[in-house]
């Protein structure tokens, strides 16, 4: 069962000029989503690729300007004020920072406990501190925490509470911006390990935003790559690790860091800057080693013919 | 006579910082030595002193209050401690130089990159105008910038963070270092950009047969660069071996736990193993071993303190009176979660 999904989300930025005047810089092009109940779907690409906005646009916390969203059948793209407020019971957000995003001056009880105050407003106090105090053990977290400021406890800690907040008002759906990239690996792990028993408990979606290949390898069931707001691969974390289509997926897994030092390849030379980004056709195709001259043109539209493995190029990989 | 080559040697040191008004112990009597044409990777999570460590080896910390409270550290046998500020000045960035995490933050915004550069070769080398222009755009060409001269008048607000971080090497390598400090020189990076910066790094080292020491908490990066690994915890190196030795034969437990709970070692979707606990702050370092109140070895054996030669082996040495000597990994199933 889907329980999100998004087709052709748009979103331009004004960028340069001080009265807006500058060019549109086209954030997200014509994105679509789909999650389904219990799984994980990844969303992985560099800076700029327009992954955080995507999530951000479905969670409505900025307006698109096209598309549809679908949240557990219904429409949500043009739902306002109380009833997004209420819509938002279904969907939570977990933040990167867990230093930014917990406010200094509340207690834990009181930050953890405000979606509740939103959804469940008729629970009392003791009510809800209950609730939030078994919340906060789920994620690992003991009653001691509930009196505290988070200034008191470590980044894993304040992952956790920040895990916690968005758990307590029973979301069908979480989504996840870089959750551990702010981590150290050993605490990244104790995260990475949470996130997984909550799911399986409570049969959660998770919509994972990453820019770590293996982090969305370990959690992910598929993913979708991103490049210069659009998609350009998406499908099982299997098929698009194993084989991918997209020369940029490539170059991504390509780059990835080796595990052991024997698997350095020995061949080194001062690669010249490339961080073109073409404007018409193909973004990547200023970087691609399969580029052609018809990449100039390319709509940018799926070429594959298996709905579950799909990419978006004219020269696709082939093994 | 023999020549004796230069060297870089971290002597035990120890280093203080100050926590609410009081000096407290964070790095505890540490000794690194930084050889020529080698990289020594100096690995450590969040808060176990590897980056004040790092800023020592110029004498950096001292603007943030982070003193010296014993040991030495040894250029070419003179002590940094002891040498005048203006002595200092002309080891930092000259035959010791410094790249730094934050490509957006360690660029002066309201100077155009040629000038940066231009200061630190001014600063060190005595070359006439000419020279020195051409010195800079050959350095910025060496980093992989592709039509240097443009990029003499442009302000660093106009390069993208990987470009960035070649201007910083660039400017690292302008008066010709014999040591780098590399402190996270690419975890600020998108993936695509840290692999390019890892082979810039790489192969400047070697061409110019440099001594680094590069600081991060990324196993990735020490098995690409480094030669040899120091890993730190709670203020002190725990082991300490060749790149190698590290990666094939993890000894210390705590080694062992960090390098088990990568993601990329697991087999996907499968839980990770996890070190319990949390790393103590220093102020609350228990008198033995460090590690401890987290390890599934320790006894009463593990009150006492431990010397980094407790194990040693051709070289590699571990912090841990629990190492086998007929087994060097400690006997701890594989399985079991650390």
């Amino acid at each position: 069962m889907t329980v999100l999904k998004a087709e052709s989300l748009s979103k331009n930025f004004r960028r340069g000029g001080l009265w807006g005047g500058g060019a549109a810089l086209k954030a997200v092009d014509n994105v679509s989503i789909d999650l389904k109940e219990g799984e994980t779907l990844a969303i992985v690409g560099e800076s700029g690729s327009g992954k955080s906005t995507t999530a951000r646009m479905v969670m409505r916390l900025i307006a698109a300007d096209e598309g549809s969203i679908h949240l557990l059948g219904k429409e949500i793209s043009h739902v306002r004020g109380k009833r997004l407020r209420m819509l938002r019971k279904h969907i939570q957000m977990v933040f990167q920072d867990p230093f930014a995003s917990l406010n200094p001056r509340m207690k834990i009880v009181e930050t953890v406990g405000e979606g509740l105050r939103v959804h469940q407003p008729k629970l009392s106090k003791a009510e809800r501190r209950v609730r939030v105090a078994q919340t906060l053990q789920q994620c690992g977290m003991d009653e001691e925490a509930l009196d505290r400021y988070p200034h008191q406890f470590s980044g894993g800690q304040r992952q956790r509470i920040g895990i916690a907040r968005a758990l307590i008002v029973k979301p069908k759906i979480l989504v996840l911006d870089e959750p551990v990239s702010a981590l150290d690996v050993s605490v990244q792990a104790q995260i990475l390990n949470l996130l997984k028993e909550i799911q399986t408990q409570q049969n959660l979606s998770y919509l994972f935003i990453s820019h770590d290949l293996s982090v969305v390898q370990h959690i992910a069931d598929r993913v979708l790559v991103m490049f210069a707001g659009r998609v350009v691969e998406q499908g099982t974390v299997t098929d698009v690790f194993e084989s991918p289509k997209h020369p940029y997926t490539k170059m991504l897994l390509a780059a990835r860091p080796i595990d052991y030092p024997h698997e350095r390849t020995g061949k080194d030379e001062i690669a010249e800057v490339s961080e073109g980004i073409a404007d018409t056709g193909c973004a990547f195709r200023l970087r691609c080693s399969n580029v052609q001259d018809d990449c100039a043109d390319f709509d940018g539209l799926d070429q594959s013919d298996d709905p579950e493995h799909s990419y978006h190029c004219l020269h696709p990989i082939t093994d | 006579m023999r020549h004796t080559p230069a060297m870089l040697h971290v002597q035990d040191l120890s280093l203080t910082v100050p926590i609410k008004g009081k000096q407290v112990m964070a790095v505890d009597r540490i000794s690194l030595t930084l050889e020529p044409g080698r990289v020594l990777g100096l690995v450590g999570e969040s808060g176990c002193g590897k980056s004040i460590t790092a800023q020592a080896m110029l004498r950096l910390g001292e603007y943030q209050g982070v003193l010296r409270s014993d040991g030495d550290i040894l250029l070419d046998d003179q002590s940094l401690f002891s040498m005048p500020e203006n002595e200092l000045r002309k080891v930092r960035g000259g035959r010791v130089s410094m790249v730094f995490q934050e490509p957006m933050t360690a660029l002066n915004p309201v100077f155009s990159i040629g000038s940066q550069i231009t200061e630190v070769i001014n600063l060190h080398l005595k070359m006439n105008k000419d020279d020195v222009q051409k010195r800079v755009i050959q350095l910025l060409q060496d980093v992989g910038m592709q039509d240097a001269e443009s990029l003499l008048d442009q302000y660093p607000d106009t390069l993208s963070g990987g470009m960035r971080q070649r201007v910083l090497i660039a400017m690292a390598m302008a008066a010709n270092p014999e040591y780098i400090i590399a402190d996270e020189p690419t975890t600020a990076l998108d993936v695509s950009v840290q692999k390019r910066i890892i082979q810039l790094l790489r192969s400047l080292q070697q061409q110019k047969n440099l001594s680094m020491l590069l600081v991060t908490h990324d196993f990735g990066l020490v098995a690409e660069l480094a030669d040899d690994v120091a890993v730190m915890y709670a203020g002190q190196v725990v082991e300490s071996g060749t790149v190698e030795q590290i990666f094939d034969q993890p000894t210390h437990p705590y080694t062992r736990a960090l390098m088990g709970c990568r993601p990329e070692v697991n087999k996907p979707g499968a839980a990770l193993p996890v070190i319990t606990g949390q790393v103590p702050s220093p102020g609350n370092w228990p008198t033995g071993c460090h590690f401890a109140e987290r390890c599934p070895l320790a006894d009463m054996m593990c009150q006492e303190s431990v010397s980094l030669n407790a194990w040693s082996d051709e070289g590699h040495q571990a912090r841990c009176v629990h190492v086998d000597v007929a087994s060097p990994k400690p006997s701890v199933s594989d399985e079991a979660t650390v």
